[in-house]
């Protein structure tokens, strides 16, 4: 309700300072034709910038450490001898009715004296201090109101100086792009090197065996966190993946855009893309309930044992998925090729296949290479197909047909619903992460780095 | 000499006819193969479309009715005997009547409500039909005594009357009623027991039980006891509250960033440094954003767990670089010749983007937001390191209450040990889901074209 009021004020001062600031600069016109180097908004918007700034700086210190006044306030209403006898949590419980009280609402049962007198006080400071606050960023923004505004004249570079707001601000946002990465960064490095005081960095990198043990076991024994089992599932699923993506999405990508007539092409590359679009959980739930129980059967018709939850299920969805960002990838980078290197393979006779294979492909293999290594870095952080279908069985194992677990699958269930970090068991996660977030960003890099140079090469 | 080169001439050339007729068959072979294989990689994909998306359907689409039982529940004072409501009085606090209020709902809350539903499915029942009270129970969902005590609770001079209801029939008696149970299946292996499925027969025979379009999955919130009564209800608040977060938080950042860094930014290490960035931040795995959502979030600004505050925030982080790569795209595509006028007519570069480059774009940045909320809309493994996989009975009201989402929703049903009856509700979500992805893009589509057309 407050800040509502407060935003209210704020907004209706805004207005007023932004009209101040346009009347005046308006009034500065007069017919005899003196020039006013900037129209009427950019000074009003100069007048509301100048207002806004000292109000919401006020406004944005009584919500830092409002609450935190009114406590000691609250506190310093209770007698001392009352005080002397509340622990920690008595002391909250009598805070908190005492601001049942002040706020009208009311407590059960029996109100002490004290706590009627401290509520009524209470009331009377929370009214106060609400005064106070919006008095003084209403005082201070019309004083800066009023500076503003006695700042304008004909020759005031008010366009100028809100350009160069505008400017800062729009600076300040592309900073958050920058800060999330500063943070990812952060927050792996702080965690995992936590994690690394109790886990010897050489166990966690070349351990062969996975198995942590939850803290609520009570023995002092943390388990093993062997990660070479997770990043063996883990390329297991990807390379899959990527056998089944990689033929049909180039495929497909070479017959959308060297052999379909053009009324096919519109239909079809929208069709593929839908698969794009689908959020990874449904694939998951896909690769579980059916094709699981599918390859399974299949398996076992020609005497193959295929676990229904394994990489292969697994590998074979995330392939499906996939299979779009190749495709289209791969388009984009064939189109790029010059139109007088296929022109000048048909002028010496070739086929379309001949020219596709030996010319086209050769010349375009720079960007494929690169739209592959993008695809395998998506497959090796994709988290929920492998969460559902490769069946969390974090042992190192050469068959793709029996469960593995992945690097996501162990942040996933060494995280959920845990957040004090205190142990290993939670922290292992951010190493964890940490790998992951390396290992996809070598493989951007140099994906990005070998795209461009490509781009460049035929530009 | 030529009398005897000629014909061997003519057989060389023959010779060398069939060889080029030879490879060029060949050739041509290759040709076709490599077609056909092209042919077959596009029936591959659109034919896991087409799998995909059937296979979803068939599950899904019974899911969408459920069964219902119409019965008649008398409250009997002899069950429900409990004092009247408490009445406020003058001069009584808030604090004091609500204490009082809740106390009778606890009263009324200890009563064997089991007893009202019993009774009104034994009225249903033919006269003389043998079952004890456990099994017959069984018939209605779990949550039946719920809903009776809600409608006394909000109503008291329901006391002793005899009102018609709508009650759902229990998951199992769903199955059974839609056929996914075999009825073969001896009395050891049946979730139900033999009198109770008679009984829903009997029903189902004398209209006590019909199916109806099962409103529950979208008014409901979710449910463990009562499976047939889980909805979406929360998870669909809990997805609006981080949309409108995304929609509010990454919009302007992102549009605000890409003009920065397509027009303003000078030509530096620095910025190089930003655009390669923010391409690699576009390609990092979600999952990293859930880390530092758990570490940033909720370890450090203590934002409360499960809250779509915070699952908003880690959804804004990574669906930004994804609107600023979009816009960035737009903005290079205006062409140069609107800049130069705007800016030959002494409009300031500020004014430049602002008036003239920006207006252009704005169909593109909107696609492109509508394709980062769509991602966002979809996205579970971030929100699951953040505790939105917490379970929630109950609708969010505020973005700092507890709170799932769709997706995560999903992941939670496909867990149920229900395998039988949540299988189909998962797949009904999915549809859901899907139905809001759909919705989305074509409302991309639909507002693209039109602004095209205008502009």
């Amino acid at each position: 309700m407050n800040s509502l009021i407060i935003a209210g004020l704020l907004v209706l001062l805004l207005g007023l300072a932004y009209q101040t600031g346009w009347s005046k600069s308006r009034s500065l016109v007069t017919p005899d034709g003196i020039k006013v180097h900037s129209r009427p908004q950019y000074h009003g918007a100069l007048v509301a910038i100048w207002t806004l700034v000292p109000a919401l700086l006020i406004v944005g210190l009584w919500a830092n450490f409002g609450d935190s006044a009114t406590r000691a306030f609250t506190v310093s209403q209770i007698p001392p001898d009352v005080i002397m006898g509340l622990d920690e949590i008595a002391l909250n419980a009598t805070i908190q009715r005492i601001g049942a009280l002040a706020s009208g609402y009311g407590v059960v049962g029996e109100v002490q004296p004290f706590e009627q007198a401290a509520g009524a006080a209470l009331r009377q400071f929370q009214f106060l201090s609400f005064l106070l606050v919006v008095a003084a960023a209403a005082g201070t923004g019309i004083l800066a109101l009023l500076y503003a505004r006695s700042r304008i004249t004909a020759r005031l570079r008010a366009r100028n100086a809100v350009e160069r707001v505008m400017n800062l601000a729009l600076l300040a946002c592309s900073g958050v792009a920058i800060l999330t990465t500063v943070g990812i960064v952060a927050s792996l490095l702080t965690e995992a090197l936590r994690f690394f005081t109790f886990i010897n960095p050489l166990d966690f990198f070349f351990g062969t065996v996975w198995a942590p043990k939850f803290s609520s076991t009570g023995t002092g024994d943390a388990g093993q966190y062997g990660i070479l089992p997770l990043l063996s599932g883990t390329l297991m699923v990807a390379a899959i993946a990527m056998a089944v993506a990689v033929p049909v999405g180039l495929m497909t990508a070479i017959y959308l855009s060297q052999y379909a007539p053009r009324s096919v092409r519109a239909v079809v590359k929208p069709i593929i893309e839908i698969l794009a679009g689908i959020p990874t959980i449904v694939y998951g739930f896909f690769a579980l309930v059916t094709v699981g129980p599918f390859l399974n059967k299949a398996g076992a018709m020609i005497g193959l044992d295929i676990s229904a939850t394994s990489a292969l299920t697994a590998g074979v969805v995330m392939g499906i998925m996939i299979i779009p960002f190749i495709s289209s990838l791969s388009d984009d980078i064939l189109n790029q090729v010059p139109l007088a290197l296929r022109d000048g393979a048909y002028g010496l006779g070739a086929t379309q296949s001949e020219t596709i294979r030996n010319v086209l492909l050769p010349a375009a293999l720079p960007g494929i290479v690169g739209a592959f290594l993008l695809a395998v870095s998506r497959a090796i952080g994709e988290t929920m197909i492998v969460v559902l279908a490769a069946g969390n069985s974090p042992v190192l194992r050469g068959s793709p047909f029996e469960p593995v677990s992945t690097i996501t699958v162990s942040i996933v269930n060494q995280l959920t619903g845990d957040t004090d970090f205190a142990g290993p068991q939670s922290l292992v996660g951010f190493a964890l992460g940490l790998t992951l977030f390396v290992m996809t960003l070598l493989l951007n890099i140099v994906a990005l780095y070998i795209v461009r140079r490509f781009r460049e090469q035929y530009e | 000499m030529t009398n005897i080169s000629t014909p061997t001439g003519r057989q060389a050339s023959i010779e060398r006819t069939r060889r080029v007729r030879d490879g060029l068959r060949r050739r041509h072979l290759h040709e076709a193969l490599f077609k056909g294989f092209g042919l077959a990689a596009i029936i591959a994909a659109l034919g896991f479309v087409a799998i995909l998306f059937t296979d979803v359907l068939i599950k899904g689409i019974p899911a969408f009715t459920q069964a219902n039982l119409h019965l008649e529940a008398t409250f009997d004072p002899a069950i429900i005997d409990v004092g009247p409501a408490p009445v406020r009085t003058a001069g009584q606090s808030d604090a004091d009547f609500r204490a009082a209020s809740l106390g009778w709902q606890r009263d009324v809350a200890l009563l064997n409500w089991n007893k009202v539903v019993e009774a009104s499915l034994r009225a249903a029942a033919p006269a003389g039909f043998e079952i004890d009270s456990r099994q017959i129970l069984t018939v209605a969902e779990t949550n039946a005594r719920h809903v009776l005590r809600e409608m006394f609770v909000n109503d008291p001079s329901l006391l002793g009357q005899t009102i018609k209801v709508d009650l759902l029939a229990s998951a199992n008696a769903d199955n059974w009623v839609k056929g996914n149970i075999d009825r073969e299946l001896g009395d050891a292996q049946q979730q139900l027991s033999a009198p109770a499925r008679a009984l829903i027969d009997i029903f189902e025979e004398n209209g006590t039980i019909s199916m109806g379009f099962a409103w529950s999955i979208f008014t409901n919130v979710d449910s463990r006891a009562a499976p047939a009564s889980a909805g979406l209800a929360g998870a669909f608040m809990g997805s609006l509250f981080m949309m409108v977060i995304v929609i509010l938080l990454a919009v302007p950042i992102g549009v605000a960033s890409a003009i920065y860094l397509e027009e303003f930014a000078p030509k530096s290490r620095l910025t190089d440094l930003i655009e390669v960035n923010i391409n690699n931040l576009a390609a990092v795995p979600s999952i990293v954003f859930g880390l530092l959502g758990a570490a940033v979030f909720i370890n450090y600004f203590k934002l409360p767990l499960s809250a779509p505050l915070a699952g908003g925030l880690v959804l804004t982080l990574m669906t930004l670089p994804t609107i600023i790569i979009a816009t960035r795209g737009a903005l290079q595509g205006v062409s140069p010749a609107l800049r130069q006028a705007a800016l030959g007519m002494g409009a300031s570069k500020t004014q430049m983007v602002f008036h003239h480059v920006l207006p252009v774009t704005f169909p593109s940045i909107l696609t492109a937001t509508i394709i980062g909320v769509a991602q966002a809309l979809g996205e579970t493994a971030p929100l699951l390191l953040i505790g939105m996989n917490a379970f929630v009975a109950s609708i969010p009201a505020t973005p700092l209450d507890q709170a799932t989402a769709l997706p995560v929703q999903i992941y939670l049903w496909q867990a149920n040990e229900n395998r039988n009856f949540f299988e189909a509700r998962t797949s009904a979500a999915i549809l859901v889901l899907l139905g809001f992805m759909i919705l989305l893009n074509a409302i991309a589509i639909l507002l693209r074209t039109r602004l095209e057309r205008r502009a």
